[in-house]
């Protein structure tokens, strides 16, 4: 337990002091944030709602959900580089891998939203932060980490190669797509509004825009309502898919963990290199 | 017993890779697994170590079923891995301390700035381990596997990549180990060169079976082939292989005198025997 936390500690310091890593946590709320920029005097339709003021809320549910991209990603990588199996040859050094795991990624998630909403406050008018309802934003924030980090382990170790890992980026940004972060669901035809609803990304970019919108935006949403109590019903069931089915997949990935398969990934990747 | 192995199968599919593998391993001993690639050592190592399941035998470790093996027995046994670019951000002192204190539950690890002292890695504490050379990452290797004090210390290929030079330093680095820890350590290799420097016990294995073990005096004088004796004889060459090289020599000066010339013996060396009993084997 405790390692297991100084070992995300240590993690999330690395990826804020070395360049590349420091490089990726700003482009993505740079460009949101250019994104905006752009929005801010548009209007949506005839509702008299700016889009900029519907979209910061939508970005950060959508940047938390995609902490399971990230999630996946690095496991996929300590698998190919080693960093899993010597997690294996210490006492307790799986469990603690990823308890690191969850610290760093869910830490450095938590930095990214607040890079993208502090200036995000400035740059975007019609939020209602006088009223903003930031016990939602926590809760709402919370347990999506919770639906979506366990899938994006699962991901991770389903997936075994960097290469593979790349084509789960295409069904996400479709996802993206379907998910109303950048434009309401309500305007989608109603099977995809329907594919949307059943992705965690909908309803953690639907839990931002109500804790952050004035209560009159509420009229864009579906049925007009919040609806708070579906947000963590759907929330809830990922969330406990997932944790029933991440150790059952990764103990199977881990228990295949070996020397020799590190080396034959890094003769393969050596050879992709050559 | 630290190590006792009976009877190991391994069998992937239906190509049986290790038929019937059984040693046994003493408190402090170092043992070299020496065959060529693809004998089945790995897969040994990788068993006893308890990160592969296998098909068939008796295996022990520390007195316990590597397949069974709980957290407690994993603390007090050592791994060896190639490292290749894992924890590359991690500084060498921090990584160190970091896996040492996942063994404070059950020992006392191996205090970092005495383990950096030991491998030599003291000026490079505070440097990002990706900034390593491949020697130095070597040493951080070993340094890793020992950090819990282990009982048992499992090296597969240690020297791999290595230049001569690296490599005699990670070989006094060992021997140190078996001397002044009590460590008893398993490691593999395919030259026969460092199985000899560095192990008590050398254990031949060819295509899955342990053709011969023992030291390497006892291994030279199980598994001596005979010497080459090259002579001629008025302008005209001969050649003969004899176990007994001294008296056959004699022999040729008795019968011929002076007329023997451009005389040479060619001692068999333990290579040239391993090398022809692992051909026998393949």
């Amino acid at each position: 337990m405790r390692t297991g936390w100084q070992r995300g500690l240590i993690e999330l310091r690395q990826s804020f002091t070395n360049g590349p890593e420091l490089f990726s946590h700003f482009l993505w709320p740079v460009l949101m944030l250019a994104a905006l920029f752009f929005l801010r005097h548009r209007d949506f339709g005839s509702t008299g709602f700016l889009l900029g003021a519907l979209a910061l809320p939508s970005i950060l549910g959508m940047n938390a959900a995609m902490g399971m991209v990230s999630m996946s990603q690095q496991l996929t990588a300590d698998r190919e580089d080693g960093t899993l199996l010597r997690a294996k040859a210490v006492p307790n050094g799986m469990v603690s891998y990823l308890i690191g795991k969850v610290v760093s990624v869910a830490g450095g998630l938590l930095v990214d939203l607040a890079i993208l909403l502090i200036p995000g406050l400035f740059l975007v008018e019609g939020l209602a932060l006088g009223s903003a309802h930031w016990s939602t934003l926590i809760w709402v924030l919370l347990l999506g980490l919770v639906a979506t980090l366990p899938i994006g382990a699962i991901l991770g170790s389903v997936f075994t190669t960097a290469r593979s890992q790349g084509l789960i980026q295409l069904p996400m940004l479709a996802l993206i797509a379907v998910s109303g972060i950048f434009y309401p669901i309500t305007a989608l035809p109603g099977w995809l509004e329907g594919i949307g609803q059943l992705t965690p990304v909908y309803w953690m970019g639907l839990g931002m825009r109500s804790a952050l919108l004035p209560d009159e935006a509420v009229v864009v949403e579906v049925g007009e309502s919040w609806r708070h109590l579906e947000t963590a019903a759907v929330l809830g069931l990922w969330a406990i898919a997932g944790l029933l089915l991440a150790p059952v997949v990764l103990r199977r990935m881990a228990r295949r963990e070996s020397g020799s398969k590190v080396a034959e990934r890094r003769e393969r990747a050596l050879q992709r290199v050559a | 017993m630290v190590l006792t192995v009976d009877g190991l199968r391994m069998r992937y599919g239906d190509r049986e890779v290790l038929h019937d593998v059984t040693f046994e391993a003493r408190p402090g001993e170092v043992l070299a697994l020496l065959g060529p690639n693809g004998a089945g050592k790995s897969t040994t190592i990788e068993i006893l170590e308890g990160f592969r399941l296998r098909s068939a035998g008796r295996v022990e470790v520390l007195g316990v079923d590597p397949a069974a093996g709980d957290e407690r027995w994993r603390s007090r046994i050592g791994i060896v891995l190639q490292s290749w670019r894992d924890h590359g951000n991690w500084r060498v002192g921090e990584l160190l301390h970091h896996l040492g204190s996942y063994y404070t539950p059950y020992q006392r690890a191996w205090p970092t700035g005495e383990l950096l002292d030991a491998v030599g890695l003291t000026p490079y504490a505070g440097q990002k381990i990706k900034t390593l050379s491949g020697g130095q990452r070597r040493r951080l290797d070993v340094a890793i596997g020992i950090v819990g004090r282990p009982d048992v210390l499992f090296l597969d290929e240690p020297t791999t990549g290595f230049d001569p030079e690296a490599r005699s330093e990670f070989h006094e680095l060992v021997r140190g180990l078996a001397a002044e820890q009590g460590t008893t350590i398993l490691l593999t290799t395919h030259d026969l060169d460092e199985a000899s420097k560095l192990a008590h016990r050398i254990l031949v294995l060819a295509a899955g079976r342990i053709i011969a073990a023992g030291s390497t005096a006892q291994l030279t004088e199980l598994i001596a082939g005979e010497d080459e004796v090259r002579w001629s004889v008025d302008g005209q060459a001969f050649r003969k292989s004899t176990a007994d090289s001294t008296a056959f020599v004699r022999e040729l000066f008795a019968t011929y005198g002076d007329a023997v010339s451009e005389l040479e013996v060619r001692r068999v060396s333990l290579e040239d025997t391993y090398l022809a009993l692992v051909r026998e084997q393949a």
